[in-house]
Order: C-alpha cells, then structure tokens, then sequence
C-alpha cells in the first residue's frame, strides 16, 4: 500500500535533505524547529492490464457521449491529435502511453472501415518533434504506417491555409484552430495529464490552435488571476479555455477525448536511481553509497554529458487510469485521480520556500534548461503546485537551487536567446515586457520561419515562460537561487546566493529574522492543498 | 618648458610594442614617450603664427595607438620627431604684446590641429584645402613646416601634452566665455565624429527607416552617436557597448537599443527583421543576415569589428570607417557580394549640410553639438603630466574603468607662466 504524502518538521535529527540542482544534486540541511519539508506520496499503483483498462475506456465513455466504435463509420474524416514531446517528464519507457492509445483506436477505425487518419502532435507554439521523438511516443508501427505518407505530422500555428478560425466566445476570445482537425468527423484526442494543469478543453483549444486564439489566455493578466493553474476551479487560464471550448462545441465539432494519469514513479521504486524518490531517513547504506558515487560521478562530467546521461533516463510510470468521452466529464475525472496521487494537505504558509529544480521541464525535453525556463519552472510551476493559497506568504522568498547557466540550445531556443539578451536587458516587469515587445518577438518572419521548418519554439514561446511566473512574480518579496551563475541570475532579475546558508541570511532582510521555511520536495512532484 | 616628448628611439619602440601587446597603455612606462622638465619651447615658424598655453589636452585612440606601437608605418613619413604629443587641446592664448603675462583664461581658443597648406605657407593652397577639406591636404609633408599631418605629430609646432606650443591663426577658434574648458577640450573629437556622420548619408530623406548600427561605445563611439542622432532624429540606432557605463551614456545621448558584441548579429537581425545564415548547421552561431543596416560605423577599427560590420550590413549599406583601422585582415566577400560601401573617415573641414548647400566649418558644427549635449561632462579624469603613465592607462582601458575621456590638466603648471 503506498503511503501517503505528508509534511515533515524538521528537527535535529533530520538528516540533510536532497535537493535537485539541474543535472546535479545537494545535500542540505534546514533549520530545525522552524522548517518543515512536504513529501510527496509514494507511487499510486499501476492498473494491472493498461490494454484492458484502454479498451474499457474507449467502449464505456463519460459524459454524452457513445461509444468509440459507434463514432467511427466508413467514409468519415477522422484525426487523432495528442499530447506533443512535453510530456511526460521525463519521457516514458516505451511503450508510451499514446502508442498503446492510438494502435487501439486505430484497429477500432480500420474495423469500421475508415481510411482517411490523420495524427496531429498537438503543440500549439511548441517546437515540433523530430522523428526520433514520434517514433517514442507512437512505436514504430504507427509512425511507418503515417509518416511517409503525410498523414503524420506536427501542427502549425503557422500556416494559414491549414488553420480555421471557429469563433469567438462571449468575452471576444477568438477561437482558431487546425482546420484538417476542425473539419474532421471526429477528433480522437489523446492526452497525457502528468499535473492537474493539463487536459479538458485546453487539449484543443489551446494544442490545436494559434497565436491569434492562445494570446487571449496566454497573457500577464489572465496567469496573474490563474491562483493556480494547477486548480482549473481557481484558473483564468482554464476559465478562458472552457469558454474557447464552449465555441469549438457549439460549432459542432465534435471531440472523443481520451485523457490518462499516471503515477509519479520517475525514477523506479528499484534500480540505480530509486534512492532519488526515498525519504532520507530511510536511506540504507548501500542507498547512501549509490548517492555518493552518483554524485561523484556527476560532478566529474561535463555539462553535456550530465544532460545526455539524464534526457536519456526513461521513467518506469504505472499508468492509474484511463477515461473517455465528452470532454468536461472526462476531466473531472482525471484530475480526481492527478489529485489522489499528487495531493498533499499543507496547514498555513511560511515565510520562506525553498525548492530545488531538476534537469527537465516541458520545454527543455533533449535540450538545454535556460535562465528563463529555470525561472518558468520554479515561478511557472513548481510555485503553483498548490490549492488554495501558495506555499509562501505574500511578500515572502523563493529560493531555488539550479545552476542556471548563461546556455541556451539555439536550435530549440533561438527566440529565448534574444529575450534574454534583449528584453530582459531592459525590464523584467512581465507587463512592460509584454507591452513593448511581445507583438515584435511573435510576428518575426525569422522565427517563424524557424519554428515551421526546424525545430524552434515560436518566436512569442519565451514571452510565455516569462508570463507563467507572473502571478509569483508578484506575490513574492524576492527571489533567490542558490549554485547559479551569477550574471544569469541577476539577469533574470533575481539574487543569487553561493549557498542555501547564504540564501536564507540574504531572506531575513525580506521576511525579518528566524522565517519559517517550506521545502518542497522533489523528485517526484506534488501539489499542497494549502488550508 | 614642460612636455612629453616623443622621440625617435627604436630600442625603445620594440619595448613599447611588446609592453602594448601585454596591457593596453603599458608602452608609455618603457617607450620613446619621456617626460621632459625643461624642453625647448619651439619657435614660431613665421608669420601669422602664435604661442598658445595648453588648459587641457586630451589623450585620443591614436596617440595609444602610437605610444603601444600600434599605429601604421602609413604615417611614417607625415610625421616629424621628437614630436610632443596632443591634439585634442584647449588652450590659453598668447598675446604678442605681452608674452609674460600669466595665462588667466581670458583669451582661450581650440585647435584644430590639422596642417594645411596655409599654415605650412603654400601658396595657391591645393584643391583640398581650396574646398575646404584641409584634412586631405596634399601637402601635409611639405611648406616651411617639417612632416605632420597635425600638430601633435609634428617636430615644429609641439602638441597639447606641454605647458607651451604655436599654433597658426587658421586653426584657432574662440572658446565661447561660458564655455567651461572640459567642453573645449571635446570639441575637437566631436568635430571627427560630426564629419563621419554626415559623410555617410544617414540624414538623407529616406532617414527615418533608415536602421544604424555605432561599433564601440568609446569617446568616438559616442560622439558619433550624438552626431547621428542630431542628424538624424528618426533613425533607429542600435550601440554596441561592452561596459555598462557606456551603455548609459549611449541611451542619454539617444540610442535606442543595444547590444554586447557577441550579441550584435542576433540584435540587428531582431532590429531589421531579417533573416540569418548560419555556417555550421542549425545548430551553429548566426554568421550573417540576409539584411541589414543602413549603415553600420566601426569606431572600433578591429578585424572583428569590421567583420561584424559586413555581416550585419544590409544589401547596398554603407560601414563608415571611423576607427583607426590598420592591418586588416577580414573576409571581404561580403562586401561585394551584398554591394557594400566601406568608406574612410578622418578628421574635418568643411561640411555642407543645410539644404541650399551652405558650407560650414566641422568645427562649428561641432561646437553647436558639444554644447547642446553638454559634451563637456565626458571628460572623466584629467592627470597632470607628471603623472602621464597613469593617465596613458587609464585612456587605454577607459571603457573597462567606466570612463570616457581623459585628459591632462595643464592648468595647475607653473612652467605655464615661464615663457
């Protein structure tokens, strides 16, 4: 039975906590008698038989909806988008999830007789996945069947014969999305929910779709209201998606959404790297062992090593449940599940969070972790992994541990390159940014060129990362990083520290004298349900 | 008098070369560059000529140039030794009448150092310095003076870096009464990047589009700016500066972005909208734009500028060369292949700005510039020449020491009042 997650005051006793530090780790040790560390919950258990618990799915929908079969007839147009390289985190081990998805809903389409499939990576402004990242997510079965005949392919936000502008809701939200997907008989929606953010409408209201509908969430204001967007109830991010989707359905597109949650199993409850999910106290020797030399070895590589060594770990998840149908009332039932793995209740806030931020996020998968999206990690997520109220009081301090170095992948990130260089240079108040720049970062014909016909992020992307924070932007009194390069961290607009000691010291002049301090645990993630 | 002095030394030159190549500014500590107390005040060279008593005196790129052993042998035979350095200068002048009169500030005057035929007494005057170009005088080796392109590099006339020199009557100009003499001493840089900015066609009717990108962030990169700009008010102009002080400088004098120079093909693709080319595939550094600038100024004179210059020049652009370029070694296919101009620009005289074709004097072009921008606050640090080696560092490395212009205080000498 797995134990749940639960909070932890730390005492003397407390051996010194793990913190991620990128591709490298830190033993730290917190303050007794005014720390608490939140652990997550042991990995929920895997379903024995995913094929079967697919099957079920796929012939037992939620919500209005029939049955799979029942919507496939011969003739008929049918696309399948689904979840693009960002998920999950880290990759799966194969098969993927999509892959064991699609090949049943394939066989169900091939059986009724349809032929015109289509299977769309639904990224919206993301980069597109390379062959090699298709071949993982699909197997090799689906992707020689698909590819050469380009009925497989990445969506483009960019291309304007492919795209259909749907509508507009109540509040002038354009809605525009893939047209071979708004024109289909069907759209077979295959999504991956590793945190509560992901799913329902914002699969293909948001995946599906371009700049000229994603702006209208994907802004300061809206992720300023988003308290979090990992709580779609408390979300204006989710709210705006909702009515964009209220558009897409009263526009008679219909949408079989197949939506799944898996445990947080990263790193294996056995092997080589388990030692990273246990609680500290319960390290063995020969845990603390495999610790040491894993560190010793990591700090003797080089950078690009430590990174190949990581992207290419492929996560043992169990996969926890499957549901499918109508769009809201699948949802609903995923996030129950996200929530029962990840959920962990939390009394009151503290003056201080400190978190350490690992080697992977979604928009970094086989690249580089830039300054901004160590700043989109840490303020973007990780800071709203929570219910109800932050971890951190209002005015308080984030300190996060990453090295944060001044490196960014120019292929995947050529636009977060002169973000940096260049906006940040000047201001980093997310709505003077987005006032004076965004406009020119999003219509730049070189990036968007770059993220039709390579592998870039769209040109607006990093605007993203940086509005993510927003809402901890402004919440937080300072933010510090510990172990990072400092002309990095100070471009980013925040203090760096040498380490943690530092850190906390450099937190009195913000919070007063002994704050009180919140770690959030990690690996693996999860989400305070803060009362 | 009192003076730096310049001499030929060829030991000591190879030292001054190899010091300069280990620090910048290091060659004044072991090359031909003496102090001398007690140095012979020249003689005035005839008619029309007067003494003047240097105030201050700056230290410009090419007299590091020459003191480092940096400089072209091109100027070998257009300059006299033992030459006094200086010809950035703002300067008490003498009144024959009275030569022991001590200097009080009352009667003060710029140089404009360049050696034309009237100074040197060649009559007619060569076409040059008929049109009013004396900076491409074609005499500048001949006449009753001895080689020097300018005073300050020429045996007969002494330079700034003294407390006495001669000056003849054409080069001098009246310092307005409420000029404070930090503003004098910069109107001679200014006046370099004045003529720079104007010959190269940015004022034109098209300027409002027109995308201008200022190499350097030094004294001429911005005085150049400041040219540009009032030249200019629409232009977008985009500085590359290494220091964090320039940059500040630069956006009070009316850049509009910037860049480092690692940055500056990424920022001038962004600024022009163009795309790029890389050499070593996708995943390689931009090597050059499709597009470009309008116009692009090297104030910096490097190969790496220069090369930074064609690749960030839009087709049928024009780089300016106002950095002292010397050996040069760039890849100029660039050049022809995108249809470039690379002009050089040197010194000043006469322009022809106003729409009717009006000529006016660089210098008083200049002296409306320096004073409009309150130019005079660029003066950083000022050294009394005994103390020259410190002060020829700290000109070297200005940028990295969050300064500008650095000049020598004559004032405060006593030797000024011995004549």
């Amino acid at each position: 039975m797995p134990r749940p997650g639960f909070v932890l005051d730390v005492d003397k006793s407390t051996p010194p906590i793990l913190f991620h530090h990128g591709e490298q780790f830190r033993l730290e040790r917190l303050p007794a008698g005014r720390s608490r560390v939140i652990y997550p919950a042991e990995p929920i258990e895997a379903l024995e038989d995913p094929e079967a618990a697919i099957r079920h799915a796929l012939f037992n929908p939620m919500g209005d909806s029939k049955p799979l079969p029942d919507l496939l007839t011969p003739g008929m147009k049918l696309t399948i988008a689904f979840d693009d390289v960002s998920l999950p985190l880290p990759q799966m081990r194969a098969p993927d999830i999509r892959q064991r998805i699609i090949e049943q809903v394939l066989d169900l389409a091939a059986a009724a007789g349809v032929d015109d499939v289509h299977l769309i990576a639904a990224l919206a402004l993301h980069r597109r996945m390379t062959e090699t990242e298709l071949r993982h997510a699909l197997g090799d079965r689906i992707y020689d069947a698909f590819a050469p005949h380009g009925t497989l392919y990445n969506h483009d936000a960019e291309d304007p014969d492919n795209l259909l502008f749907v509508g507009e809701t109540k509040h002038g939200e354009e809605v525009e999305i893939n047209k071979r997907a708004a024109e289909s008989d069907l759209i077979v929606y295959v999504n991956l929910n590793i945190v509560a953010m992901d799913g329902g409408w914002k699969s293909t209201a948001t995946g599906l779709s371009s700049y000229r509908a994603i702006r209208h969430h994907h802004n300061v204001k809206t992720m300023e209201q988003s308290k979090s967007f990992m709580d779609r109830h408390s979300s204006e991010l989710h709210h705006s998606n909702w009515r964009q989707g209220k558009v897409l359905r009263d526009a008679g597109i219909k949408i079989f959404q197949i939506e799944t949650t898996i445990n947080n199993n990263t790193f294996g409850t056995d092997g080589p790297l388990s030692v990273l999910q246990k609680r500290e106290w319960e390290w063995s020797a020969k845990d603390r062992i495999t610790f040491l030399g894993m560190q010793k070895g990591l700090d003797v590589m080089s950078a690009k090593q430590r990174r190949s060594a990581f992207h290419s770990w492929r996560a043992p998840y169990g996969l926890t449940s499957v549901q499918a149908g109508e769009v809201e009332a699948v949802h609903e039932v995923t996030l129950k599940h996200c929530f029962d793995q990840h959920l962990v209740p939390v009394e009151g806030q503290t003056d201080v969070l400190t978190m350490g931020l690992p080697f992977i996020c979604p928009y970094n998968v086989n690249s580089v972790m830039n300054p901004i999206l160590v700043m989109c990690l840490g303020l973007g997520y990780f800071f709203n992994l929570y219910r109800g109220k932050p971890l951190v009081r209002e005015g308080g301090v984030l300190i996060m541990s990453h090295p944060t170095p001044w490196d960014f992948h120019p292929v995947h990130h050529p636009s977060y390159i002169d973000f940096f260089e260049q906006v940040l240079a000047d201001t980093t108040d997310p709505v003077e940014i987005e006032q004076r720049y965004e406009k020119q970062f999003a219509e730049d014909e070189w990036y968007r060129h770059l993220y039709r016909t390579s592998y870039a992020y769209h040109g607006v992307h990093p605007f993203y990362m940086w509005y993510w924070g927003a809402h901890a932007l402004k919440h937080l009194g300072r933010v510090i990083i510990v172990g990072g390069d400092p002309k990095s961290v100070r471009r980013l607009g925040f203090v760096p520290a040498s380490t943690l000691q530092d850190a906390l010291e450099m937190a009195t002049d913000v919070v007063g004298p002994q704050p009180t301090i919140t770690h959030l645990h990690n690996p693996p993630i999860l989400m305070a349900d803060v009362s | 008098m009192k003076a730096l002095v310049f001499s030929r030394k060829p030991a000591r030159y190879a030292a001054a070369v190899v010091a300069g190549r280990v620090a910048s500014g290091a060659g004044a500590k072991v090359g031909p560059l003496r102090l001398h107390e007690d140095h012979d005040i020249p003689d005035l060279p005839g008619p029309g000529w007067r003494y003047i008593k240097p105030r201050l005196a700056g230290i410009c790129g090419s007299d590091l140039a020459t003191i480092d052993g940096t400089s072209s042998r091109y100027f070998e035979p257009i300059v006299s030794f033992p030459f006094v350095p200086g010809h950035e200068i703002v300067a008490d002048l003498v009144d024959p009448a009275n030569p022991k009169a001590p200097a009080d500030g009352s009667q003060r005057v710029i140089l404009e150092p360049v050696l034309g035929c009237v100074a040197r007494n060649i009559s007619p005057v060569c076409h040059e310095c008929a049109a009013g170009h004396l900076g491409n005088c074609t005499n500048i080796a001949f006449g009753d003076l001895a080689p020097g392109l300018q005073s300050g590099f020429c045996c007969d006339t002494g330079g700034g870096w003294s407390t006495m020199m001669v000056a003849h009557e054409s080069q001098l100009h009246a310092v307005p009464d409420h000029w404070t003499d930090e503003m004098a001493v910069m109107v001679e840089p200014t006046a370099c990047a004045v003529h720079a900015a104007l010959a190269s066609g940015v004022s034109g009717s098209d300027a409002g589009d027109a995308t201008v990108v200022i190499l350097g962030a030094g004294t001429l990169g911005l005085l150049t700016l400041a040219a540009v700009r009032s030249i200019s008010p629409d232009a977008s102009i985009l500085v590359v500066a290494k220091h964090p002080e320039q940059r500040d400088e630069a956006r009070t004098l009316g850049a509009d972005h910037f860049a480092e120079p690692s940055e500056i093909k990424r920022a001038v693709r962004r600024l022009t909208g163009s795309k790029a080319l890389t050499n070593a595939g996708p995943d390689g550094p931009i090597d050059r734009l499709t597009g470009g600038a309008s116009v692009v100024f090297d104030c910096v004179g490097s190969n790496d500028s220069l090369a930074d210059a064609i690749a960030v020049s839009g087709p049928r652009g024009r780089i300016m060369l106002v950095g002292m370029a010397g050996h040069t070694e760039v890849d100029l296919t660039g050049l022809w292949h995108k249809e470039l101009q690379l002009v050089g620009t040197y010194a000043y005289g006469t322009e022809t700005p106003a729409a009717d074709g009006t000529p006016l004097r660089t210098f008083d072009l200049a002296m409306e510039l320096v004073e409009a921008h309150h130019l005079g606050r660029l003066v950083t640090a000022t050294y009394p020449l005994s103390r020259y080696t410190e002060a020829i560092s700290h000109a070297a490395n200005a940028g990295r020491r969050g300064a500008v212009k650095i000049a020598f205080d004559l004032r405060p000498e006593k030797e000024r009042d011995h004549l």
